[in-house]
């Protein structure tokens, strides 16, 4: 299943001076994905391409990434 | 040859007065993968890239010089009214002893643009490879502005352009794609 967002939760060593990031995040857009976009997809109509920077819903990658329902960052 | 077009691909409104977020900006004007570097990079690879994509760098190197334009109003809407005791306060100093408002090509830190910011290897995958990887740092370095701005409007503006690095990367990969199979070509051996 295609998610935008990956994370992992990196190493925290018992003398590290600064409060732990416990987890870290990283984007992992559409296009890195789709290969060769194929013909005829689904297109968002014209005004709403224009402000969202692409005519084609698969390409679009809202940013922040929205959280799902019920999830957490 | 260009025509232009006398207004912004895409609406730059700045709501708060916050000249060190025009420090940030400054990356994507005058930085290594910001938009000035993108356009002489991709326009000057066109003229040794196999026919079928020099069509794209056109195109997308001349988006870039649209998005140039963007940062620019965001930047000089950022600062124009900022007193020199402001910029000081906004780590702009010595830019302002240098330039007083005026834009200038740097990075965020204050190196001046220079062109081995840019590659031209001559070899179609290799400068295709540069141009993705290229696309994916202009994406990354509007996400860590965003991060770090809480103005509504600009961010808007700055996550349509963030939009664009994801379509121009799609676009540069489909074209290593159309070079890796010579898409309808007959081959005879």
């Amino acid at each position: 299943m295609y998610t935008p967002v990956k994370c992992y939760h990196p190493y925290y060593g018992p003398y590290d001076p600064c409060p732990p990031c416990k987890t870290k995040c990283y984007q992992t857009p559409p296009n890195l994905y789709l290969g060769f976009q194929p013909m005829n997809l689904q297109q968002y109509p014209l005004q709403e391409a224009l402000y969202k920077g692409t005519l084609w819903p698969c390409l679009y990658d809202p940013y922040p990434t929205p959280v799902p329902e019920g999830g957490k960052r | 040859m260009w025509f232009y077009e006398k207004k912004l691909q895409y609406p730059v409104k700045v709501t708060e007065c916050n000249p060190r977020l025009a420090k940030y900006l400054i990356e994507q004007y005058g930085g290594a993968d910001g938009e000035l570097s993108a356009a002489l990079r991709y326009l000057n690879q066109r003229y040794t890239i196999p026919d079928k994509v020099i069509g794209l760098l056109t195109d997308i190197g001349t988006e870039e010089f649209a998005h140039l334009e963007m940062i620019a109003t965001m930047i000089y809407k950022l600062t124009k009214d900022a007193t020199p005791e402001q910029m000081k306060e906004a780590g702009l100093g010595a830019h302002y002893a240098n330039h007083d408002h005026a834009l200038y090509y740097q990075n965020a830190a204050g190196s001046p643009w220079t062109a081995t910011y840019i590659a031209a290897k001559g070899d179609p995958i290799a400068d295709l490879y540069e141009d993705i990887a290229a696309e994916e740092k202009a994406r990354a370095t509007y996400q860590w502005i965003i991060n770090m701005s809480d103005d509504p409007c600009l961010n808007d503006s700055l996550k349509f352009l963030r939009e664009r690095e994801v379509i121009h990367s799609q676009r540069f990969r489909e074209a290593v794609e159309i070079l890796k199979f010579e898409k309808d070509r007959k081959q005879f051996f």
